[in-house]
């Protein structure tokens, strides 16, 4: 029978039990009071003092009340039947846990990830007698638009024989779909497996490094601080400056198979948005729905503590199954401030020394270690599969001094550095060109990006001297340049989310945009007497490029106001002297 | 029958230690002490020890007095019967009337589900140009008034309550002036509000344990009245005295802080209580309108800081009005599409040019030379600020949309406002009244 111990102290989501056997740190007790069951970890053991994070709240639990041990870690469940889907941070399926207990989340309710009934298709691709090991496709089942492939248990060690695998047919969780065998054992497996969340995949050949970029469509980032396939990257900003719009438009509009949202310790409504709006919207990519190749895992802000935790780590895991099925993954994660705040609660409880803002001294290793489950792998038949983490910093006081921020900066490709100054003047998205980096490579020249980089410092370096001399203290020359620098930020940093064509700019058309602003606009000279002239040709080719941004790429509108662009920018150019 | 005890170990703040044996956490007991009898939460177990926290304040408890367990967390009686009554933050009367002990309801109910929660849709109407016009109120919204102490915020609350057409308001006054209480139930009062009305209120004189109760109570019986299906407006002000409690009360209890002294987990614990705020599927709706002073018109420091992450924007008030740059209503884009074709072009077009109209301030103020546009964006800058921008205006939000096209069309010709064509041609005022120069 199973193992067993006696609550000896409570603490808010805290418990210490005594126990008698052996404990293992990190492993899954249930809490039995009255008829709840109430789900928790192992976080430390003392002496025979086991202490629990408790994923649910505590109220009414009593001295000396009975606590199980189950010998297994934090685990989730993985097979086919996840896409669309919306869980919490413990995996359970919230649209179910609705249908069964209404309005509130009940405590000590658990369901199944994926229910155990349901029949799936299963073709498969292994033959009697063939060697596997772990990871290695063994058939597939359809799931939305994807080839799910059903692998043999990333847990499983060594090579195994398959020994049996059933033919074609429609089966569910419950039948096995193949037995393979080691040392004359013969092990049975099922189209779902599950695995403990806090460990990576590791069920592959080799990584490599993420070379190719990931298109988000938003012109900012693509062409001046790209993400790449299998990266990382960060937003940190203060509130109101957007984060979570941006993320939201990276999940619409990022060129990639699968997303995984993982809303943790943010506000339900937005979760809510996410889960009414997806339904409706088409990727352009495949004509389907959004919300199909997309899995939500929630814990909102006023969900259980440690729940949010864990809710981190689950949605990278399964973003990890997904890569295995050489399938390309982004995860998102709003906000990872909300998970640290969490450690630094549970640390708290604990009384351990705290380290920068009270936040535990392992605040560093651990968002490390996330971030290092993001990255580009070569999977057992030569394929590749990637998962690409991006992750909300919400610092406190928008000041990126701060422990998260700094932590997180150490180990991101990609610091896309919101500013409430930008979000103010109402330039969205709000990622201020000044500050943001990425070590990732654009699909646009590099050297031409580095000049347009110079070119908005240079433009800012004349704001601040005209804040202080006036406009009539700057030259003609140094008024243009700035101008140039501010049209580019104008026109093609700024993107309206609210314009349908505007809100996603495709590759193509952003390379055509960048260099027709870098050849004919940026590079050139323009005859103009002075700056009143000069205010008044930028503010006009402003608004060209206003409209033509709402322009469908190449239909006709566009292809007039190329042309009338081009028209216009004619009259004003300067023959240069030495052509 | 209840346990008593009497074996009283430690008192430290307002926190008793007694050793007592079956008693849950979060339970509630009795504290039975020469100045009356006073509830208590019990707020950590240890083997035998129970640390209770004592609402009523430690003050003149001896080691020797009674502490009765209840056996049962922390109850609020809810429903119909509270209309028009108010309590204090424990939920006794404060009017005089009886107590009530019907329909109980746990205070800390879960969070709800988020696949039970609807799209916020609807617009609250205030009458407010400044939060109709820009900042639309969107019934099951969050938002705070961020403000400095000496600001009009609770006529502001006030008016915004009176006005919102809501069919129950549930105040929750926390580390209230008295005069302040009084002038909220008098207002009310006035415009026949007060009848739907429950009022929950700590002022500043009373224990400190029970401002932290406040929200909860409040929220508690709003959850109630919506889960009947009735839209309710919940009014918390001050949220910043409601943290500093907590503050107090943490570090009282040995807990490290994070920030400034307070704790750790105070997002959390205002999440908490905003995240309350829902738009039920099936049922009514809870909206949230808060108020934060800042310390020293400081945005950064925790409280709005932290309240700022959690709310779905912010109304920023400073010189006695709601301040167009700061302010921001996160939900606006939900139903500012649906009012009017020009709500959104015209909400732009006006804020960009008074952004405008701010920096020919600073021009002018550094002695640069005035321009013929700067000149004409100080006439506009005035006009906004008087007509528009006052917290004495009053109007419904169509009036205050032709009031935006009357102004722009005295000061502006069309061209400079940047609008575009088609707008222009359906709502420019057409009688000749533009002043030329």
């Amino acid at each position: 029978m199973g193992r067993r111990g006696k609550i000896v102290k409570i603490v808010g989501n805290l418990v210490a039990v005594e126990f008698a056997e052996a404990v293992y740190q990190n492993e899954v007790a249930y809490i039995l009071h009255n008829e709840e069951k109430l789900k928790s970890e192992v976080i430390r053991i003392r002496g025979n003092i086991a202490e629990l994070q408790v994923y649910e709240r505590t109220e009414g639990l009593k001295i000396g009340e009975e606590v199980e041990f189950t010998g297994e870690l934090l685990s989730a469940d993985l097979g086919p039947g996840l896409l669309g889907q919306i869980f919490d941070g413990l995996q359970n399926p919230l649209s179910l846990l609705a249908e069964k207990y209404g309005f509130f989340l009940k405590r000590g309710a658990y369901l199944k990830a994926l229910p155990e009934e349901n029949f799936w298709e299963f073709i498969p691709l292994a033959k009697k007698g063939e060697k596997v090991k772990a990871g290695d496709r063994l058939g597939y089942v359809f799931e939305k638009i994807f080839k799910h492939y059903i692998m043999v248990p990333f847990s499983f060690p060594g090579i195994f024989e398959v020994e049996e695998i059933v033919p074609e047919g429609k089966y569910n969780f419950k039948q096995p779909i193949a037995y393979l065998k080691k040392e004359d054992k013969v092990y049975e497996v099922f189209m779902k497996q599950s695995w403990p969340v806090k460990i990576p995949i590791r069920a592959y050949r080799e990584r490599l490094s993420p070379q190719k970029t990931l298109v988000t469509k938003i012109r900012l980032i693509d062409s001046l601080f790209p993400i790449a396939l299998g990266g990382t990257y960060c937003i940190p900003g203060p509130f109101g400056s957007g984060k979570t719009v941006l993320q939201q438009l990276i999940s619409k509009h990022a060129e990639i198979d699968i997303v995984v949202i993982a809303a943790c310790g943010e506000r339900a409504g937005e979760v809510v948005e996410v889960l009414r709006t997806f339904p409706e919207l088409t990727d352009p990519r495949t004509g389907k729905l959004l919300i199909d190749r997309t899995i939500i895992i929630c814990n909102t802000s006023a969900m259980p503590v440690a729940a949010r935790e864990s809710s981190v780590y689950t949605a990278v895991t399964l973003a990890e199954y997904y890569r295995q099925m050489g399938l390309n993954v982004l995860l998102l994660a709003d906000s990872t401030s909300r998970w640290a705040q969490a450690m630094r609660e549970i640390s708290g409880r604990l009384e351990e020394i705290p380290g920068e803002e009270a936040f535990p001294a392992y605040l560093e290793s651990r968002i490390a270690a996330f971030y290092e489950r993001a990255g580009v792998v070569r999977l057992n038949d030569g394929s590749i599969g990637s998962v690409t983490i991006g992750g909300t910093v919400s610092p406190a006081g928008g000041n990126f001094e701060e422990p998260v921020t700094q932590a997180t900066l150490k180990v991101v490709g990609a610091f896309l550095g919101l500013s409430r100054e930008r979000a103010e003047a109402r330039k969205y998205p709000a990622i201020d060109p000044l500050i943001s980096w990425s070590k990732y490579k654009s699909f646009i020249e590099e050297e031409r990006v580095s000049f347009i980089h110079s070119v908005l410092r240079r433009a800012n370096d004349i704001y601040q001297m005209m804040k202080v001399v006036g406009e009539e203290g700057i030259t003609l020359e140094d008024y243009i340049e700035y101008l140039k620098g501010e049209f580019f930020d104008y026109v093609y940093l700024q993107q309206y989310a609210f314009d349908p064509v505007d809100e996603a700019t495709t590759q193509e058309r952003q390379k055509y945009i960048f260099d027709f602003i870098y050849e004919k606009i940026i590079q050139e000279e323009f005859l103009l007497e002075n700056k009143e002239n000069a205010l008044k040709f930028f503010q006009k080719l402003r608004q060209l490029f206003k409209t033509w941004n709402s322009e469908i790429w190449q239909s006709a509108g566009f292809k007039d106001l190329d042309r009338e662009i081009r028209e216009f920018l004619n009259e004003r150019r300067k023959v240069k002297s030495n052509v | 029958m209840y346990r008593v005890y009497t074996e009283i170990l430690e008192i430290v703040g307002d926190v008793l230690v007694v050793e007592a044996e079956n008693v849950g956490y979060g339970e509630i007991a009795e504290v039975t002490s020469q100045r009356g009898t006073s509830l208590a939460q019990v707020i950590r177990l240890e083997e035998k020890k129970v640390f209770l926290q004592v609402f009523a304040g430690s003050k003149g408890i001896s080691t020797g007095d009674r502490i009765r367990f209840l056996g049962h967390p922390l109850y609020i009686a809810t429903g119909e019967e509270l209309l028009g009554r108010i309590f204090n933050g424990t939920g006794l009367p404060r009017d005089g009337g009886p107590p009530l002990s019907e329909n109980l309801r746990e205070i800390a109910t879960p969070a709800v589900n988020p696949v039970k929660r609807l799209l916020p849709q609807k617009l609250v109407r205030t009458g407010i140009p400044m939060i109709d016009l820009f900042n639309s109120l969107v019934e099951s919204q969050k938002i705070p008034i961020f403000s400095i102490p000496g600001e009009p915020y609770n006529e502001l609350l006030a008016r915004i309550a009176i006005q919102a057409e809501m069919e129950i308001i549930i105040l929750g006054g926390m580390g209230l002036k008295y005069d302040d209480y009084l002038f909220f139930r008098q207002r009310l009062e006035e415009k026949g509000a007060l009848a739907r009305a429950v009022f929950f209120v700590h002022t500043a004189s009373d224990p400190i344990v029970e401002c932290l109760l406040v929200p909860d109570i409040s929220l508690a019986v709003a959850e109630d009245f919506a889960l009947k299906g009735k839209r309710v407006l919940v009014l918390l002000t001050d949220m910043t005295h409601f943290c500093d409690a907590l503050k107090e009360v943490s570090i009282t209890l040995e807990q490290i802080p994070s920030n400034r002294g307070y704790p750790g987990d105070l997002y959390t614990q205002l999440a908490r209580r905003y995240e309350k705020a829902v738009d039920f599927e099936g049922a009514g709706s809870i909206t949230i309108i808060s108020v934060t002073t800042m310390p020293g018109d400081d945005v950064t420091h925790p409280i709005p800081d932290n309240t700022g992450y959690i709310t779905e924007g912010q109304f920023y008030l400073r010189n006695k009005m709601i301040e167009p740059f700061g302010s921001l209503s996160r939900l606006r884009q939900q139903v500012n599409a649906k009012t009017r074709s020009d709500h959104r072009t015209l909400m732009d077009a006006l804020i960009q040019l008074f952004a405008s109209y701010r920096e020919t301030l600073e021009k002018r103020a550094m002695g640069f030379k005035m321009t013929e546009w700067d000149k004409k964006l100080l006439h506009y800058g005035e006009l906004f600020e008087k007509k528009m921008l006052s917290l004495e205006v009053n109007i419904p939000l169509e009036e205050a949309l032709d009031l935006g096209w009357e102004i722009l069309c005295t000061c502006f010709s069309p061209e400079e406002t940047g609008i575009k064509r088609s707008l222009i041609e359906e709502y420019w005022p057409k009688k000749v009244g533009s002043e030329e120069k």
